[in-house]
């Protein structure tokens, strides 16, 4: 009995074959381990039953980290640090110069939540500056989609379930 | 399927406008005269500071007719905050109907029979809020301050050199007339649209709806210049010194907001008395997320409105905002905890969208917080430090709700509830958003 964990690279063509392939290799119980595509497909973490995104979450704490630095960075800077006297509004009150930081507050916010949000993403993708490009075939850049199974043991009844699905070529990838 | 009154719900309009009806009375009888007015004034500052004896007699009338005034003003005032703000729940639920038809959007068809009922009340509301005008230009309140002819005359020593240069403007023929034009010209559009929409269901090819389409636009046209205009006239020029730039949009702020929300609420209504087959979570989501979307413009525009006055704070303008935060602090203040804390911590979660028991409590938060916004617009210029919230302010919504209701909900019987002649029906029947199951 073989025991080695060998790979398969199914390719598609089209975003909606892609997605019924993706249902009925997933009925037939074989793991998806990855798919690659040109562009974001709607529909397809919930095809391949992925976790629905916890960054909304994440964005939150990030807005309120900004908001609370935001609040702290300007007391610092215009009450604590080097009052300053803009139009005549008391310099040496926080409460009654808080109009005036609402707009930093507000910015602050966005760009925390943004910018943390982003390299949240960039870091849980596992993409980072100099990374090598894990895409295992140039095509998913353009045209193709590209569905990654694990199979244990024999691929070829695999084989025929992906030619079924409409999987326009098939490559076979030994550990 | 068409859709039946419920004995229930009309009785309980009914209710409404009786009891609302029997409270507006009783707050116009209960204006005290100036002799109580006196008294009670008199009685107060004994026990205030003892000087009642140190203030002369002349100024001390003077300050006793001013309050007399503000106390006149208090049920006229109260019924015209309820009037103003039912009739732009309407109009904003018009000016949105437009949107979708001159979008052409796709999404909302199976919610336009809701919204056209909904816009069913705005001949009411505006032939109300005329009447209610006129009514002001005949002095039979005071509560447009500029409408006083001693103010123009420079012999009086009422003169007022500022209103007597904007009288042009503000007068009282000129000014009805302009509100004449704002009302036959919105009516007419919802006349137009709802025989437009009910020929479209018949037809056979798509006249009707190009038809719509164009009046639709040119509509949006009309109303953005009117509502402007509109709620300088209406709100403030009660505060005839003052203005404001960006008042125009801060009042659609409040009046889209609101009208989104009543709409959200209607349907949901319908939807769990077994009406709207159609309707499923992603429409319901995506009015919460206009509701969502709107509280925070909302909140942009009044924090905008606020802080550049403040910041500038050149004394005409800022009269303004220290009347509200002298003697208006806890509404001027609490109805951001309304309008912009509560939707946007609330409905920031997608998920809670979709869930009709949370759309619906915020929304009825949203609403109470947008009334409270006009009131705050409207009562201190004409009731001053003399506000509250009793008999005649409540009595003045219910008897205006009981109204709005009974007409939204007979509305809704005249059609079928689908208008199924537009193009896009399926497309709206079929609108997904894909993050919902």
């Amino acid at each position: 009995m073989e025991t080695t964990t060998k790979k398969i690279h199914a390719l598609y063509n089209d975003d909606d074959v892609l997605l019924h392939a993706i249902k009925e290799i997933r009925e037939k119980k074989y793991t998806i381990d990855e798919v690659f595509t040109p562009f974001p497909v709607h529909g397809l973490e919930k095809a391949l039953g992925v976790p629905h995104t916890r960054i909304a979450y994440a964005a939150f704490i990030y807005g309120v980290i900004g908001l609370i630095f935001a609040i702290w960075m300007m007391d610092y800077m215009m009450i604590v640090d080097w009052p300053q006297n803009i139009g005549g509004k008391p310099n040496f009150s926080y409460y009654q110069n808080m109009p005036a930081f609402v707009p930093i507050m507000f910015e602050m916010t966005v760009f925390f939540a943004a910018h943390l949000m982003v390299i949240t993403f960039y870091f849980r993708s596992r993409l980072w500056p100099f990374k090598e490009a894990e895409n295992p075939d140039p095509r998913t850049t353009d045209d193709m989609f590209l569905v990654e199974i694990s199979v244990k043991g024999k691929a070829d009844e695999l084989e025929v379930l992906l030619k079924k699905t409409g999987a326009v070529e098939i490559k076979l990838i030994e550990n | 399927m068409m859709y039946q009154l419920p004995n229930t719900l009309r009785n309980f309009a009914f209710a409404l406008i009786f009891i609302g009806a029997i409270g507006v009375i009783y707050g116009f009888l209960s204006v005290p005269t100036f002799e109580e007015v006196k008294s009670a004034h008199l009685a107060a500052s004994e026990v205030m500071h003892h000087s009642a004896d140190n203030m002369g007699t002349v100024a001390n009338d003077e300050h006793i007719f001013h309050l007399l005034h503000q106390l006149q003003n208090r049920p006229w005032a109260a019924l015209y905050v309820a009037i103003f703000f039912f009739m732009m729940i309407s109009l904003g639920v018009l000016a949105f109907y437009a949107i979708q038809h001159a979008a052409q959007a796709g999404w909302s068809v199976v919610l336009f029979r809701v919204m056209e009922a909904i816009t069913a009340y705005l001949p009411f509301g505006t032939l109300l809020l005329f009447v209610f005008l006129v009514f002001s230009g005949l002095h039979f309140n005071h509560l447009f301050v500029w409408m006083d002819p001693e103010l123009l005359n420079q012999e009086s020593a009422k003169y007022d050199e500022l209103i007597a240069n904007k009288s042009g403007y503000l007068n009282v023929p000129f000014f009805l007339i302009r509100a004449a034009i704002y009302i036959i010209g919105w009516n007419a559009y919802r006349y137009l649209s709802r025989k437009y929409t009910l020929a479209q269901d018949q037809a056979t090819d798509n006249v009707n709806y190009s038809k719509l389409f164009k009046l639709s636009a040119a509509f949006l046209v009309f109303f953005i210049v009117t509502e402007s205009m509109m709620s300088w006239d209406w709100i403030m020029s009660l505060d005839p010194h003052w203005f404001s730039t960006l008042f125009g949009w801060y009042i659609f702020a409040s009046l889209i907001v609101s009208a989104i929300t009543t709409l959200a609420l209607v349907t949901i209504y319908l939807k769990t008395k077994g009406y709207l087959e159609y309707v499923n979570n992603s429409h319901i989501h995506d009015l919460a997320k206009f509701m969502f979307g709107f509280s925070v413009f909302w909140a942009y525009l009044w924090f905008s409105q606020f802080m550049l006055i403040w910041y500038a704070n050149i004394p005409e303008e800022v009269t303004y905002f220290i009347a509200r935060m002298n003697d208006y602090k806890i509404p001027f203040l609490g109805m951001v905890a309304l309008n912009l804390f509560f939707p946007l911590l609330i409905l920031m979660n997608s998920d809670y969208k979709k869930v009709y028991g949370i759309v619906i409590v915020t929304g009825i938060v949203i609403l109470i917080g947008h009334y409270i916004d006009i009131f705050v617009m409207v009562m201190p210029a004409t009731v001053g430090d003399q506000w509250s919230i009793g008999i005649p302010e409540i009595s003045s919504v219910l008897l205006l709700l009981g109204c709005f209701i009974y007409i939204v909900f007979n509305a809704l019987t005249k059609a079928p509830l689908l208008a199924k002649g537009s193009p896009f029906v399926k497309e709206s029947k079929n609108f997904h958003y894909y993050n919902i199951d």
